[in-house]
């Protein structure tokens, strides 16, 4: 029993711990990124996406809000990619 | 002048009240005059884990509304020399603590005090916000845990945004405490280590506490943790107080007890 558990658990691809770690690397990379951001900006960028989507149809994804702060000036950066015209 | 130190976590029951128990009645050995407050309100649990619930008489609101002074409020603590208790309420709601009622509890503490140590309520409300608002320094509470290093971080964000120190382009020092630590599942890859989390959280190291028995027999007896010299949680609550006044200490408890060869032989854990 002792030997068989021991050679089942070398044969396993990862470790808990490791899949603990790699979850948390990511999700705490991601939710740092969007740290310090105002709490209007999602309902912003999903209104102007709105706006946007009663000219060209576009994707939630085609469309990125980004704020940065420098100084004492902050820039709002809108990006919107347009689908090719037919 | 004291020094402002928050206990906090994001995350319940990872074990902030024991480590402010701990710490402040460490820091009271060490003959800092200290006071220890419970921000949590409307759940006041400090006064238990320091076995003084029996003597609460006035609270932290009470002192904020000014319906009792500061000293009818303080409990003074009948085993270490030193250390004094301030109580949370615990009828209030949370928005009973303003800004200006805390700063000049704080301020009037200030003077008389070497440590003020404030023990944060869960969460990241008012309570949690206004705990962490006016520290100089914070010790992060954190158990190997997915949903506690989360929150953890969530906290060190709103300590580097929204405390007194960030508003005035300074930084709150950081330390991170890790508690209910068990070597024998890290050895097997089933717990974050010490390693993994330091990475992920990436602030100072104040000590790891090992997950022990001795922590709840000391809530039984209301009496803080490191008041039990024998015990491993004990001593690295010791350990974690001669780092936070600046010592060299090197970690224990981190590795794996070797068991004993009769220990093995009889299987015992």
């Amino acid at each position: 029993m002792g030997i068989l558990d021991y050679l089942l658990k070398k044969n396993k691809p990862s470790s808990s711990a490791s899949v603990a770690k790699e979850r948390l690397q990511i999700i705490v990379a991601h939710e740092r990124s969007t740290r310090g951001q105002p709490d209007y900006l999602p309902l912003m960028q999903q209104e102007i996406l709105e706006v946007i989507r009663k000219y060209v149809d576009i994707d939630q994804d085609q469309v990125s809000v980004q704020l940065d702060n420098e100084d004492d000036c902050s820039v709002l950066e809108l990006n919107i990619t347009l689908p090719d015209a037919k | 002048m004291a020094k402002i130190i928050v206990v906090t976590s994001g995350k319940g029951g990872v074990g902030k009240t024991t480590s402010s128990a701990a710490i402040s009645t460490g820091l009271a050995l060490r003959g800092h005059k200290t006071v220890v407050i419970d921000f949590d309100v409307g759940l006041r649990n400090l006064d238990l884990i320091m076995g003084c619930e029996r003597r609460v008489v006035y609270d932290f609101v009470n002192v904020i509304n000014k319906e009792a002074s500061l000293k009818q409020a303080l409990i003074k603590d009948k085993r270490t020399e030193g250390l004094f208790i301030l109580p949370a309420s615990q009828t209030r709601d949370k928005d009973a603590l303003t800004h200006e009622g805390v700063e000049a509890v704080l301020d009037e503490l200030a003077k008389d005090f070497d440590y003020i140590i404030c023990d944060s309520p869960a969460g990241i409300e008012q309570g949690a916000q206004m705990a962490l608002y006016f520290a100089e320094e914070a010790i992060v509470v954190t158990n190997p845990e997915v949903s506690s290093v989360r929150d953890s971080d969530r906290i060190l964000g709103i300590l580097q945004s929204k405390s007194r120190l960030a508003e005035q382009g300074k930084s709150v020092k950081e330390h991170l405490l890790l508690t209910r630590y068990n070597p024998a599942r890290v050895a097997s890859a089933e717990m974050l280590s010490v390693a993994d989390v330091e990475e992920i959280l990436a602030i100072p190291l104040l000590g790891v506490i090992p997950e022990s028995e001795a922590v709840l027999k000391a809530s039984n007896q209301g009496a803080p943790v490191i008041l039990d010299e024998d015990s491993e949680a004990g001593q690295a609550y010791s350990d974690a107080v001669s780092r936070l006044l600046g010592e060299d200490v090197e970690h224990r408890f981190l590795e794996q007890q070797k068991k004993g060869f009769l220990q093995r032989l009889l299987g015992g854990k």
